[in-house]
């Protein structure tokens, strides 16, 4: 748990005049689900596009797996996007393909046998917790929940090393936001992956998180578990983990922090 | 992968970048994976797969152990195979699709009498009349489509001229291009070619716009908030295109004799001056009239058929992408199917 696999160095960000991070660093350990919290427009997903290579910085840099996203010969860069798997907001499937042929589609360069990639894909489809009647639906036929997993089901198409999640769990009722915790925790307990995630959902950080950055005036102002950012004198920090919500989240015994 | 007979051994790295054919482990009793560095959900699939068929899995390292047994759990069972399909699920979806056209074109019927409904309630309530819509629709379905129409026009003119003097030219009977000119711009070409450029830019329009807002609930919002979508969305749009097609049919015209004109003249020699009296001789107003007649009707298919379409998309992009689609070929059959109708009664009202 101690060499990092995402190591981010004097990140600068901005569109036009507008700076949105300033001097960020942040690393991301190997094997640690890691939580990225903050307010609305910090710009936690803009952080996300800028490690999987969507959004060029204008300063810093940014490796993965000692690979630098921005600069690295393009032999290298096609090795990291096989390394990590992005799920977006609402899934972001290609609403013209059906949910198995959504998963197929980062198989198909492997030249894998048709009916094995078919498999592979219910395989996928199953452990991201769909029912086995989903892999023929389009995008257009399933609920918000089921489209969170479907995109869940295809960034781990390739077993990446990495896993991006953009707001997860948001949206959902709250029994499936659990479930949906549940599923993150134990794939990756059980698969060995880096997840890097970006969530407002104060239930999630505490059912899923080993560890919490928070991103606040343009850099990342603190790294930690619940009970050490709990303790942080920083006004917004403070209030983000120690309000009425906060509370409810932390206090019950669900947490394993405490 | 090494093995003989009934027993494989694995060593490095199973992954879904090499993986071997699930038929290497046919007829395997026993696979030693004691030497395997590394395994993913594709590897642990395929072991998983060889197990089911009777191989019995040994020495899989400790650390290996997690990842086969989530995917052992998961693995989901195989699939029923699909009900072979007879000729009486032929005949089923044949009539499923009959009955669905047949549907869609009550629906058609249903928001006609809703138009004609929400312009009855503005002729009883003046004060209700979205007036500001209609002049924008106005403008965008009628002012704006000006150029467009008049240039496709103008061109089936002179296609017209230049066919027509070509095969009139072998019986020495090239004077009849004016007629034949006159009268197809008059009666069909130019009201059709509108139609057809109205359906493709202000029916799609109309679909994706109120589509849109479809999509954005913002039709929802407004029902609650007491406003008629039919009155603040469709009676503006549809009315537009009532009030404008008849205004660029006429320019339409007008653009499909200038350029028979201009062609006339340059191929064939006739004058302007002659083109003018001969039209004005042999060609009776009832052609221009019986194809500006057609003119509102056609605006007013476009216009239900697009609004239609529009009030009919789901939450998603794609069925915005396919109504728009659909609303352009269906105003354009309807337009089809419309002026056949016409030609059959003017023929027998004798104009």
């Amino acid at each position: 748990m101690s060499d990092p696999i995402i190591r981010i160095r004097g990140l600068r960000t901005q569109f036009g005049p507008k700076v949105i991070h300033e001097g960020l660093d942040l690393d991301v350990m190997r094997g640690e689900i890691l939580g990225i919290v903050g307010g609305s427009g910090t710009g936690k997903s803009v952080l996300l596009r800028s490690i999987v290579g969507l959004l060029t910085p204008a300063a810093g840099t940014i490796t993965v797996d000692g690979v630098d996203v921005q600069r690295a010969p393009p032999a290298d860069r096609a090795r990291l996007r096989g390394m990590w798997g992005v799920m977006f907001q609402d899934g972001a499937l290609f609403s013209t393909l059906t949910v198995r042929e959504n998963v197929e589609v980062p198989m198909r360069p492997l030249g894998l046998d048709a009916g094995v990639r078919r498999k592979l894909a219910d395989l996928k489809i199953a452990m991201a917790g769909l029912p086995p009647d989903a892999g023929d639906k389009y995008p257009s036929q399933l609920s918000g929940g089921m489209r969170k997993r479907a995109g869940l089901a295809r960034a781990l198409a390739l077993d990446p090393a990495i896993l991006f999640l953009d707001e997860p769990t948001a949206g959902l009722d709250p029994i499936g936001a659990a479930e949906f915790d549940q599923l993150i925790r134990g794939l990756t307990d059980a698969l060995g992956l880096t997840v890097f995630l970006v969530t407002h959902d104060l239930d999630t950080l505490a059912a899923c998180c080993d560890r919490i950055a928070v991103l606040a005036e343009k850099r990342v102002i603190a790294t930690g578990t619940i009970p050490e950012l709990r303790r942080l004198a920083h006004p917004w920090v403070h209030a983000y983990f120690n309000g009425p919500r906060a509370r409810a989240a932390f206090d019950q015994p669900t947490g394993k922090e405490l | 992968m090494r093995g003989e007979g009934d027993r494989r051994v694995l060593s490095g790295r199973l992954a879904i970048t090499a993986l071997p054919s699930p038929d290497a482990f046919r007829g395997a009793r026993q696979v030693d994976l004691s030497g395997l560095t590394g395994l993913d959900t594709a590897g642990a699939w395929l072991l998983d797969d060889a197990r089911r068929n009777g191989a019995e899995l040994v020495g899989l390292p400790a650390g290996l152990r997690p990842v086969l047994d989530a995917v052992a759990a998961a693995v989901p069972a195989p699939p029923p195979a699909p009900p072979r399909r007879g000729l009486r699920d032929l005949v089923k979806d044949l009539g499923r699709k009959v009955v669905v056209s047949a549907s869609g074109a009550a629906g058609l019927v249903e928001y006609l009498g809703r138009f004609l409904a929400a312009l009855g309630r503005a002729l009883r309530h003046p004060a209700q009349f979205p007036f500001t819509a209609l002049v924008h629709h106005c403008q965008q379905a009628g002012l704006a489509a000006v150029p467009i129409v008049a240039t496709i026009s103008a061109l089936i003119g002179v296609v017209l001229a230049y066919q027509g003097a070509f095969q009139l030219r072998a019986f020495g009977a090239e004077i009849f291009t004016v007629d034949l000119i006159g009268i197809a711009v008059l009666r069909e070409m130019g009201i059709l070619l509108t139609a057809i450029v109205v359906a493709g830019r202000t029916g799609a329009a109309f679909t994706a716009a109120i589509g849109a807002m479809q999509m954005r609930e913002e039709i929802d919002a407004m029902r609650t908030l007491d406003i008629d979508p039919d009155m603040a969305l469709m009676l503006p749009r549809v009315l537009a295109l009532v009030l404008m097609m008849p205004i660029l049919a006429l320019i339409a015209d007008l653009a499909g004799l200038l350029g028979g004109a201009v062609m006339s003249w340059g191929a064939l020699g006739i004058s302007p001056a002659m083109f003018m009296a001969r039209l004005g001789d042999r060609i009776a107003v009832t052609h221009a009239v019986v194809g500006l007649i057609k003119a509102p009707i056609f605006g007013l298919l476009i216009g239900v058929i697009g609004c239609r379409a529009g009030m009919q998309v789901g939450g998603d992009t794609e069925s915005l992408g396919r109504l728009t689609s659909a609303s352009v070929v269906a105003a354009i059959f309807a337009v089809i199917l419309a002026d056949a109708a016409f030609s059959i009664f003017f023929a027998q009202v004798g104009w």
